[in-house]
């Protein structure tokens, strides 16, 4: 099967080294892995904002650039999310467009339901030593329905204690546009999110969506705590025993 | 009421620096999330309800024009009388002219979201006439010269200290932290205004229309009390409240009380069908229904947000709301807050000054979830900011810098190179801010995002970087 990566601007431009976990996991468990050369980005943050115009053109990319794969792949559900269940609405009027625009939202999957349901896999044979905290990010637990993929591949992890928040689902408070016009609540938010990590003791947070773990990592960091946010792939990818991830989350 | 939406990003901080208002929201939350659960958790298909009930929502607006009439002619036929309002100061009006027609000197009003909307007890009060909230806590916050902050639980921004202290500097009552006594303190000063009372208004829940039948939910006996002891009942309803039949009302009464309170039903449900008949012994000698569009035509006829009208007003999607849950109420600057105020106000208001709602949100799908009716929140807030930003008749939220920034943005994901060449930059211009593994002084927009949370600079290089050869591996990538 050929697996296209889609690497998210999020994740090119803060967390190369998600992008890496994610082919790594992706090559391990026998996939074909193929990366775009170019950049591509699903326009996300424009939809969201509003500019709906503005999106159709990264849209278009993103739907030509992944055309030739059987599935496409990404580690970020908000992305894999805005594919699935708001590019058939952006090209609901377009007779050229819509059809392929169809086509990427039934064939791109966040990581975790593409390990799970595409592939029937759950143990990757990854190792991560430690307590481990998972946080349910909106747009993969309500927009995508995952909620036990992850949490059954983090099971599989030798050395793992999977922890739960007391609630893991609700929002961190960043909302792309939402931060930067309500910086406040929105850091209240992700201070309230933080003390629930905290309060389950976990050394480590992860989850899905890069852009949650951006935020609770920057909450959690500036107030001196010593809890990491790694990304799924990135636990994944961790395979020998000592060798903890390389990620812009945790290791500064 | 006046509407100060404009004022949200100001309002927003101020509520969370507020300590009695987080103290108070900070109890509140966990507590109508978990009763309204648990209401649900008694229905057998608490999906197939809320399937149903979405289904009838559209049905009846499909035909909304219909039912109104339908409604109009039953409600005639058992004596009461209907009057069509086509905006807040044409139902002031209205009601005004009853009350004066009436000689009504002095007016109970139940708990009532529309009466918010059009403002009804200042357009009486400027006329001299007393108006008495009699809901316990409307009576608490109109004590406190403030509107309601929640739709079922209006005064929910109150922790009971400030309730004594209101109570005592209004009442000279003896300060006091039990509640059950502050109630009955309450009902006392109620139970007089009722008996002197010569109109009640009271809002409307559901309006059946194939029977004429006014549905009201409460929970404290003030409804009953408001519609059967003065005079004159004059209940005012925004069109969207109608709904076809009985069998309809069922699906309805069953979801209302549990999305609200988690109750199965209400302590008082009353059907009201028009004013008191001969040989009846309760029940007002005059009935009046205001029906309210004040903006509502508008929205029927908008395909894409017409769905903002399936709303029942259950505060759900508030109680469940995580901006709600740290701004509260009074921040949205009009009558309905949370997120169902933040689709219906723009599509109510003055566009312009109600245009940083529909931001005020994180798009994370909570309301959605529990809504009773199923109406699709993020959808229509993700429709209304599209309209802020692309439609020239609803004047845009945006900064010029916001624009540019977005418009540079958009540019860079239709460009490679120029995608590129950004990435590059920003690693350089972010020099001069770095300190160690932080980015600090950093000018807007990333100031107020900078306030709240550690910065990482950005790693050397992207995933994508054309200097290191094919994307994705490492060694190529680091050591280049």
């Amino acid at each position: 099967m050929r697996v296209g990566l889609f690497v998210p601007c999020l994740v090119d431009q803060c967390f190369p080294e998600t992008a890496r976990s994610t082919r790594r996991v992706l090559e391990r468990i026998g996939a074909r892995v193929d990366v775009p050369g170019e950049p591509v980005c699903c326009g996300q943050l424009l939809f969201k904002a509003g500019l709906w115009r503005k999106t159709v053109p990264a849209a278009k990319r993103m739907i030509r650039v992944f055309e030739r794969f059987d599935r496409v792949v990404a580690p970020s559900g908000s992305c894999v999310h805005m594919v699935r269940r708001h590019y058939p609405t952006l090209f609901q009027e377009d007779p050229v467009w819509r059809d392929p625009s169809l086509e990427l939202s039934r064939k791109i999957f966040e990581l975790s339901e593409f390990l799970v349901h595409q592939s029937g896999v759950e143990d990757v044979g990854a190792f991560f030593p430690g307590r481990v905290t998972y946080h349910d990010s909106c747009q993969v637990l309500r927009g995508l329905g995952v909620r036990e993929e992850p949490r059954r591949l983090l099971a599989r992890v030798r050395g793992l204690e999977l922890v739960e928040m007391d609630p893991p689902d609700t929002c961190c408070g960043f909302g792309g546009v939402f931060s930067f016009k309500f910086p406040d609540a929105a850091g209240a938010l992700a201070l309230a999110k933080a003390e629930r990590i905290l309060a389950t003791g976990a050394g480590t947070v992860t989850g899905c969506e890069p852009s949650c773990l951006m935020n609770i990592e920057g909450v959690l960091r500036r107030a001196g705590h010593g809890v990491k946010a790694f990304h799924l792939a990135d636990i994944l990818a961790g395979s020998t025993a000592g060798s903890r991830p390389q990620s812009n989350h945790g290791t500064p | 009421m006046d509407v100060r939406s404009d004022r949200i990003r100001e309002s927003s901080r101020a509520a969370l620096e507020d300590r009695d208002l987080q103290r108070a929201l900070g109890r509140a939350g966990p507590l109508l999330k978990s009763m309204r659960n648990a209401g649900m958790a008694t229905l057998d298909r608490p999906e197939a309800l809320r399937e149903r009930a979405h289904a009838v929502k559209r049905e009846t607006m499909a035909r909304l024009d219909e039912m109104l009439t339908l409604l109009e002619s039953r409600i005639k036929e058992q004596g009461g009388q209907v009057h069509w309002a086509r905006s807040a100061d044409e139902a002031n009006r209205v009601i005004l002219e009853l009350a004066r027609k009436n000689r009504a000197r002095s007016v109970v009003k139940g708990k009532s979201m529309a009466t918010e909307e059009i403002g009804v007890n200042d357009a009486l009060s400027r006329s001299g006439i007393d108006v008495f909230e009699t809901d316990l806590g409307e009576f608490i916050i109109q004590l406190a010269g403030e509107p309601p902050s929640h739709i079922a639980a209006p005064a929910i921004h109150k922790t009971r200290q400030q309730v004594s202290a209101l109570f005592a500097r209004h009442f000279g009552a003896e300060p006091t932290d039990s509640i059950p006594e502050m109630t009955r303190f309450a009902r006392r000063i109620l139970r007089e205004r009722f008996l002197a009372a010569d109109m009640g208004i009271t809002g409307v829940n559901f309006a059946v229309a194939s029977t004429g039948t006014i549905v009201l939910f409460e929970n404290e006996g003030n409804i009953r009390l408001t519609t059967s002891l003065p005079r004159t009942h004059v209940a005012v309803m925004g069109m969207e409240k109608v709904i076809p039949t009985l069998e309809d009302l069922d699906v309805f009464l069953r979801l209302l009380g549990r999305s609200a309170t988690g109750q199965k039903l209400p302590s008082y449900v009353s059907l009201l069908n028009g004013p008191r008949r001969t040989g009846e012994r309760d029940g007002p000698e005059a009935f009046h229904l205001v029906i309210l569009d004040n903006g509502r035509t508008r929205i029927l006829g908008d395909p894409e947000l017409r769905e903002t009208l399936y709303c029942i007003k259950c505060s759900a999607c508030l109680s469940f709301c995580p901006v709600y849950l740290q701004i509260g109420g009074h921040a949205y600057g009009w009558a309905y807050s949370g997120p169902i105020g933040s689709v219906l106000t723009p599509q109510l208001v003055d566009r312009k000054r109600a245009c940083d709602l529909p931001y005020a949100c994180t798009l994370c799908g909570a309301c959605a979830e529990v809504c009773p009716v199923k109406i699709d929140l993020p959808r229509l807030m993700v429709a209304l900011r599209r309209r802020y930003q692309e439609s020239p008749e609803w004047p845009g939220p945006s900064s010029r810098v916001e624009r540019a920034g977005m418009e540079l943005y958009a540019k860079a994901l239709e460009h490679p190179a120029l995608y590129r060449l950004v990435s590059r930059l920003a690693r350089i211009v972010q020099v001069p801010f770095r300190r160690g593994d932080r980015l600090v002084h950093l000018p807007p927009p990333f100031k107020g995002w900078a306030a709240h949370r550690a910065v990482r600079p950005l790693p050397p290089r992207p995933f994508h970087s054309r200097s290191a050869g094919s994307p994705g591996h490492p060694e190529e990538v680091e050591d280049e």
